[in-house]
């Protein structure tokens, strides 16, 4: 999709005004965030747990690419084909190449924000292969032609009579009159027509959570079905996936999957894990044909050894987007990209560039939340930061923004000047603020008192006090 | 008797321009803890909104001069979590490359203490002769909550206030969207989220709101006041030290 | 394409500030593969003995809604599976796989249970399959593909029912892991940890059971003598 990060401010207060949206949002407290501080509670082992799985993560990412070449090599030694590809572009011919060398036609895809990051959909689309979105969000989400707005719920931004609407106006050929209240009733209808499209497609695309070096094998974590679906019945089954998925053994996968399914959606473990392993086997009687893993760099490489590295532990589970009050606030639509909520703020910039993305880290306020349920125990806080940094380095901060601080480092450092201007400031605002101690409106405060009042200061500074105290008693 | 330990009050720059009565009421509960107090001419503010800027150098000049306007005292204590978690997680760090100034920095990071947690945790106040007679619930403001561990204690001491209740809200936890610049640079998002805050309040029932952050707590009680809700916004230490006879946050004498 | 490859493994080599792992290097890293050791694993059903792992596992796999009918012996399978079907309303019909671990269940003595082997079609109402091992852990069944395995016999019909045998029951992921490799046959192209039916929160955040995947989730525990 065609980033529009560059437009957080608008989208974000088109959000804030869209009540379908705030009430979906809603749902996420007693949702997703309820029911992972339950299930967490649960296990005593959650915090060994997850320093075991921060410890795998960064021994592996310290040989990344030992590890990729062990995984590759069992890859092939099972019949599969590994893929190397530098940028979605890359990506994108590849698994095109692929369905043409099968005659596909349709393909039926599970969830994967790898192939959002490629836009692989529009691309297939575009060169005469259809793309079937099969995850029940991704698909309401492709019939109302709008982008995911959470890595894991796609379309937690709908509001039920949304997904209905969209439902009758594109399930033509059914019954008018037939009712679509609640969910129930959504679901089995998408189970019926999305039925039809696994038993056609000719290949099926899923996103990994996990690859495995040992034993050149890829993982889906999901809960539907679809995936499963998705890559059993079609002639074959490519993966998608970003370089930093790879992790050595089986048993390290066991262990950071006990922290997933926890901490993405409250549950134990996912309905459907499933570990593929190559093609079919000679003596099979279902499975794909073929079976091609898509390696996509697009910018990982480079965040190696950087100060962003420790991102490249997410495993994707959106527990920080769940608990973000920013995010909460505004929706997934409004970071403009394939990333929202906290981890989108730090991923984003450094695949699509600051300039475009510079908002998604600023508009944090640093509460820590992400940080505190991150199963990776990743510092999002801190590397919001560093892009600020990054920001005013390059003067990308906004000019009035740096004279601001400038002027304001000065008087602070200038303790004799400050003093008496803090003193001034205290009295006269204390003034203003009459006696009600309080303002409806200040000019210079941004936009603060368009929806807040500010309280008035007491009307003398601490120090001017202080001081007049010290000299009370000598 | 023991020699009494020599407190450097940093006051913050909020409570400063704003609000003094919260520094006397630390100055009191200090000195009630048996604590010399003492308050450095040379501070204005602890870096945070260049360093949450990505201003390093401007912060990094800051944090000299409270470094050295610090030094000699046995504690460093701070009415904020925010402002002491500045000085005690965040210099020390700032100063990574500076191998003398990180090793100052460290030093003052040890002394450094946010207020109620240094009155519990170091001078081991279990209770505090003050009255309140009515509910109060208690925000947990996100630095002292995440960077410093301040939960219980303010806590601990509120519930030994003669004749206090304490509601506690909903999401208690949850940031109330100030966030120092982000207040002002997305003061639509802010407000959105200071508004679940003060849902949250209400729902508790609770006539006040505390907290031990002036940053939350301007937010908080602005958004109370924009509201027409009646719940008054007070700093805990002004509760603890049983000072309240100035109005409280966002209220006048009128 | 070696251009990709070649170009990606030196830009991961670039960041990280050195040349190829090999050699001596490598031999940690090879043997940290060889000899794939577990990391902490939770003690909820390892510390329990086998019998509290089973109890543990009809526990948890009813707490999503799996449902466990324990029996027997073999010989009950038939009818429970009758009697299931029933008390849903649920035509009496099944697609079997073709895996021998059945073969000692006497289907032929529900003969109006109308069974046939093989691969599952769209528009099999119930399959029966056989599994590799349950996890305690979690409640979860462990399948392999396989030619008696086929995978789509696990997600196309709408009710999946599946034959267990309390000595099956292992404590833990990694037990699952080590006994598909005591195996010696390699992976299978497909493993399914399967823990309840199919659900989608989707809409709302409303938990609806039954997504893409089967309805129901039916276990039948055979407490075969141990």
């Amino acid at each position: 999709m065609r980033p529009q990060s560059h437009a957080f401010k608008a989208n974000a207060r088109a959000a804030l005004g869209d009540a379908n949206l705030q009430q979906a949002m809603n749902n996420l407290k007693t949702g997703f965030v309820a029911r992972r501080a339950a299930v967490v509670a649960l296990l005593p082992e959650w915090e060994n747990l997850r320093d075991a799985a921060i410890a795998i993560k960064k021994h592996t990412l310290t040989h990344l690419d030992f590890y990729l070449e062990a995984f590759e090599r069992q890859v092939v030694a099972q019949g599969g084909h590994v893929h190397w590809c530098r940028d979605a572009a890359e990506a994108n011919a590849t698994v095109l190449k692929i369905c043409r060398a099968l005659g596909a036609k349709t393909v039926t895809k599970g969830k994967s924000m790898i192939g959002e990051e490629m836009a692989v959909n529009d691309y297939l689309a575009a060169n005469g292969v259809t793309p079937v979105e099969t995850d029940l969000g991704e698909y309401i989400l492709q019939i109302r032609n709008e982008p995911p707005s959470h890595i894991i719920a796609p379309a937690i931004h709908l509001v039920k009579e949304q997904v209905a609407e969209s439902f009758r106006q594109t399930h033509t050929e059914l019954d008018p009159a037939r009712p679509l209240d609640d969910a129930r009733q959504m679901c089995d209808e998408a189970r019926g027509i999305l039925r039809k499209s696994f038993l056609a497609a000719d290949v099926g695309i899923t996103g990994a959570n996990f690859l495995i070096a040992e034993t050149g094998s890829s993982i889906i974590v999901t809960n539907e079905g679809n995936g499963d679906l998705t890559q059993s019945l079609p002639r074959a089954h490519i993966v998608l996936a970003s370089l930093e998925k790879v992790v050595p053994t089986l048993e390290d996968a066991s262990t950071i999957l006990r922290l997933l399914a926890r901490s993405a959606t409250g549950q134990e473990f996912s309905a459907y894990t499933t570990i593929s392993t190559g093609p079919r086997r000679a003596a099979d009687i279902d499975g794909p044909g073929e079976y091609h893993v898509v390696l996509l760099d697009n910018g990982r490489s480079a965040l190696l050894g950087s100060e962003f590295e420790d991102m490249l532990r997410c495993i994707r589970c959106a527990a920080c987007l769940n608990h973000c009050p920013v995010y909460a606030a505004i929706g997934g639509h409004s970071y403009g990209w394939v990333y929202p909520g906290p981890m989108g703020a730090v991923l984003t910039p450094s695949l699509i560039g600051i300039s475009e993305a510079g908002n998604l880290p600023n508009a944090s306020t640093f509460c820590g939340r992400c940080e505190e349920v991150c199963p990776m125990k990743i510092p999002l806080p801190r590397m919001m930061r560093h892009w600020r940094e990054r920001e005013y380095e390059r003067h990308l901060s906004p000019a009035r923004a740096r004279w601001g601080l400038a002027v304001w480092a000065f008087l602070v450092t200038h303790p004799a000047l400050y003093r008496p201007l803090a003193e001034i400031a205290a009295r006269a605002l204390g003034f203003f603020g009459g006696s009600r101690g309080r303002f409806r409106t200040l000019p210079f405060a941004g936009g603060w008192t368009d929806g807040r009042d500010m309280p008035a200061p007491q009307g003398r500074s601490f120090h001017a006090l202080w001081a007049e105290r010290q000299r009370g008693r000598a | 008797m023991a020699e009494p330990k020599r407190v450097a009050l940093f006051v913050t720059c909020l409570v400063d321009l704003f609000r003094p009565s919260i520094g006397f009421a630390a100055v009191k509960l200090l000195e009630q803890a048996g604590c010399a107090v003492s308050v450095p001419t040379a501070q204005t503010c602890c870096g945070q909104p260049a360093y949450n800027s990505g201003d390093k150098r401007h912060t990094k000049t800051v944090a000299r001069q409270v470094i050295a306007a610090f030094s000699g005292f046995d504690y460093v204590v701070v009415p904020s979590g925010s402002c002491a978690g500045m000085i005690k997680i965040h210099y020390p760090a700032l100063f990574a490359d500076e191998p003398e100034l990180a090793e100052r920095a460290r030093e003052l990071a040890a002394r450094t203490y946010e207020l109620v947690a240094f009155l519990v945790d170091v001078m081991g106040m279990t209770r505090v002769a003050a009255t309140h007679a009515g509910s109060v619930t208690y925000h947990d403001s996100c630095s002292g909550l995440r960077e410093l561990g301040v939960k219980s204690q303010p806590r601990q001491l509120l519930a030994s206030v003669t004749g206090l209740t304490l509601n506690e809200m909903p999401d208690c936890e949850v940031c109330c969207g100030f966030g120092g610049t982000f207040a002002v640079k997305y003061p639509e998002i802010s407000e959105q989220i200071a508004g679940e805050k003060t849902a949250a309040i209400s729902a508790s029932g609770a006539a006040m709101v505390l907290a031990g952050d002036l940053g939350c707590l301007l937010n908080i009680a602005g958004k109370l006041k924009r509201q027409g809700k009646p719940v008054q916004a007070r700093h805990v230490a002004e509760i603890l030290a049983d000072m309240t006879d100035q109005p409280a946050i966002g209220e006048g004498s009128g | 394409m070696s251009d990709g490859r070649s170009q990606t493994l030196a830009a991961i080599r670039r960041s990280l500030k050195r040349g190829e792992i090999a050699g001596a290097a490598a031999a940690p890293l090879e043997a940290r593969l060889k000899d794939h050791r577990r990391n902490l694993i939770p003690a909820r059903a390892t510390s329990l003995d086998h019998l509290g792992q089973v109890a543990l596992f009809v526990k948890m796999a009813e707490g999503v809604q799996a449902s466990v009918a324990r029996v027997s012996t073999a010989a009950d399978v038939p009818g429970e599976i009758a009697q299931y079907l029933a008390a849903l309303n649920l035509p009496a019909k099944a697609v079997l796989a073709p895996d021998p671990s059945l073969d000692d269940i006497p289907w032929q003595d529900r003969p109006l249970l109308d069974l046939h082997k093989g691969r599952a079609e769209d528009g099999d109402g119930a399959g029966i399959t056989a599994c590799f091992a349950g996890i305690a852990e979690t409640g979860t069944l462990m399948l392999l593909s396989g030619p008696e395995s086929p995978t789509r016999n696990n997600f196309l019909p709408d009710t999946h029912i599946v034959i267990l045998r309390d000595k099956q029951i292992l404590a833990a992921y990694e037990d699952g892991w080590d006994a598909l490799r005591a195996k010696n046959t390699g992976m299978p192209r497909t493993v399914n940890f399967i823990t309840g039916p199919s659900r989608t929160a989707d809409i709302e955040q409303r938990i609806e059971l039954g997504a893409h995947g089967p309805r129901r989730l039916h276990i039948v525990l055979i407490d075969d003598g141990k």
